[in-house]
């Protein structure tokens, strides 16, 4: 079993904002596995969605069902191989695992952040995540991965970065979210910024007062979010419509023609009440919104939502796509899932299409799966076979030393040199149906 | 394989409608320099195509290729996928709008071995058309001479043509002594 190790970096520089504002001094969580090679080729960056971590993969010590989010995937001999390559996990800023966030001190004035603390987009994690390879002396990363809102920073990478970035893998992601999207994003902040315990945003203790956590409201979020990473489907196949442990009617009571056939299966009553659970459905929301409530923090919750809608790398270029992916030079490996509404097949397609206008190497898999966008983080064997030959064409090309000579800067006469990031910013969430999160 | 790379110029960028496993693709990328991408539904073929190193776009054809543009190919491949299609025509043409030159080879229908099942009474079933009637996947059948028919049609000027039999051309009777008809056109 792969042993964990939470590490810390401190970043004394300033990091400047798309907003214009800036974090003065930050510090970012992150683990890595594996080993990276004597040429530093083999790192791999995985970034993560809404809610996870750098727990990325593995347990830590002694501690029972602490498997990182994406542990199905990432580990020894596992599709992304940890012996192969040498992977990273980076907490975001604005999270509130670890990361520098809205319930740190702010160094300027020595209070808790709170709602003070900057809006922060996809591109400005790019940016710290590169400073955090930097600090790792890594120069150029064989891959950035990551679904969802982590497909998103992967594709910001081979934008921001080009000449860092070898593959880009992209799952279950969008180049920006629709308006239904940013709908339910939307309902999930007004559900936390009403809350009487959000106070603004300045809910946690502080010399005056005793934290004030706004449970209630961040219990609404993640259920109307959790219901939309799952299909009807899955939903119907998981819960349809049975309730709760309920009281069974005796036979003869059962008002079915009055007979007294023995045809009459017995049935569940319902308990005519309003506020009462009924359904098995409404008893996993209520379960998975009180579990999250608990280790979630709400102004990370609205960081990061705010994040996921303001990503939109066309935006700078007249909403095409074609033209601000030309500056991606990385090969591109995408996957969707067929059930996934949120982060629909069509939304990776207009990704793929882009990438072929530009003439880039980008192969595309959509997988039938039944479990919406909830996909991304399970274990399907189609999905995992190709994640894994991708990596091993990856690994390949690294042992082969080809890159050396660079197919990297074919293309393009002109790259960008360090691109500064331009655009919006976006993220997305990774849920549960099967992600535990530290 | 190798009768179809041989088609195919040197460097071009090809698009390879129902590539399969990806193998003639890797053959040409490998022997002419070509570069391009496949476009596959299986997803074993899919999968296959990733572990050859071969881009691979899981797409239906039968969606069309709205996700390519105008004369953004040197060549648009349909090998042994045209008798797959259920917009068969409207595939021809996307190919000549795709490519600037379209290669498609189909089992034909009118070798003579197949008219002799047909004219005993039965559908024929060959090493080249190797399934019963009623349940081929070849749902477009369809003869050499039939083709040139429909790319008149379609106003396809037809640059080459002939039959395949046992890796060898046919040039002379292709409709009655080739089990594969293949063409290559442009608009």
């Amino acid at each position: 079993m792969l042993i964990a190790t939470p590490q810390s970096m401190h970043f004394a520089d300033a990091l400047p904002l798309q907003s214009g504002a800036s974090i003065r001094a930050y510090d970012l969580s992150f683990e890595t596995y594996g080993l990276l090679n004597a040429d530093k080729s083999n790192a791999v960056l995985i970034c993560h969605a809404l809610n996870a971590s750098h727990h990325v993969a593995g347990v830590y010590q002694g501690q029972e069902k602490s498997e990182g989010w994406w542990d199905t995937m990432i580990g020894p001999g596992k599709p992304m191989d940890t012996s192969r390559f040498f992977v990273i996990g980076v907490n975001n800023l604005g999270s509130c695992f670890g990361s520098t966030g809205p319930m740190h001190a702010n160094p300027d004035t020595g209070r808790v952040y709170g709602a003070d603390f900057p809006v922060v987009t996809v591109e400005d994690w790019v940016n710290a995540q590169a400073r955090l390879m930097d600090a790792l002396g890594i120069q150029t990363l064989a891959a950035v991965m990551g679904g969802s809102l982590g497909g998103m920073q992967a594709l910001s990478w081979a934008l921001q970065f080009p000449q860092r970035v070898r593959h880009a893998v992209v799952i279950a992601s969008a180049p920006n979210l629709t308006a239904e999207n940013i709908a339910f994003n939307e309902v999930a902040r007004r559900a936390i910024t009403t809350d009487p315990d959000f106070n603004g945003g300045h809910f946690y203790a502080d010399d005056h007062k005793a934290e004030t956590k706004p449970k209630v409201g961040l219990r609404i979020a993640r259920m109307i979010g959790h219901i939309t990473y799952l299909s009807d489907d899955v939903m119907n196949e998981k819960f349809g419509r049975k309730q709760v442990a309920g009281l069974h009617l005796p036979e003869k009571l059962v008002p079915s023609g009055g007979t007294e056939s023995p045809a009459v299966p017995s049935v569940e009553a319902y308990s005519y009440s309003t506020q009462e659970v009924e359904f098995q459905i409404e008893s996993y929301l209520r379960y998975q919104g009180s579990k999250f409530a608990e280790y979630f923090d709400a102004n990370t919750y609205l960081l990061v939502t705010r994040a996921l809608d303001y990503f939109d790398p066309a935006r700078q270029y007249g909403g095409n796509l074609s033209l601000a992916l030309a500056r991606a030079t990385a090969k591109f490996l995408l996957v969707s899932f067929t059930t996934d509404w949120r982060f629909a097949p069509k939304r990776s397609r207009e990704l793929v299409k882009a990438l072929l206008d530009n003439h880039r190497d980008v192969s595309y898999a959509e997988i039938d799966a039944p479990h919406g966008h909830d996909a991304f983080l399970l274990d399907d064997p189609r999905y995992m076979g190709l994640v894994r030959s991708y990596f091993e064409g990856v690994d390949k090309g690294l042992q082969s030393k080809q890159f050396l000579a660079s197919p990297l800067f074919e293309n393009t006469g002109l790259l960008p040199e360090k691109l500064t990031p331009v655009g919006g910013s976006a993220v997305r969430e990774a849920t549960s149906m099967g992600a535990p999160i530290p | 394989m190798d009768v179809i790379a041989r088609l195919v110029p040197q460097g071009a960028r090809v698009l390879d409608l129902g590539c399969g496993d990806g193998a003639l693709l890797a053959h040409l990328q490998e022997t002419r320099g070509c570069s391009g991408y496949g476009v596959e539904i299986d997803d074993a073929n899919v999968l296959a195509c990733v572990k050859r190193g071969v881009n691979v776009i899981q797409l239906n054809l039968d969606e069309g290729l709205t996700m390519f543009d105008d004369a953004s190919f040197d060549v648009v491949l349909q090998i042994d996928t045209l008798q797959h299609l259920r917009n068969a025509e409207v595939m021809l043409r996307e190919t000549v709008r795709v490519g600037r030159t379209g290669i498609v080879a189909f089992p034909n229908f009118a070798h003579w071995p197949n008219r002799l099942s047909v004219l005993r009474g039965r559908m024929p079933v060959t090493r080249r058309l190797p399934y019963q009637w009623y349940d081929t996947p070849n749902i477009r059948v369809g003869t050499f001479a039939d083709f040139e028919t429909l790319a008149e049609r379609n106003q396809l000027k037809i640059s080459a043509k002939f039959g395949l039999q046992d890796s060898r051309n046919v040039r002379f009777a292709p409709n009655l002594r080739a089990g594969t008809a293949v063409f290559k056109f442009s608009a």
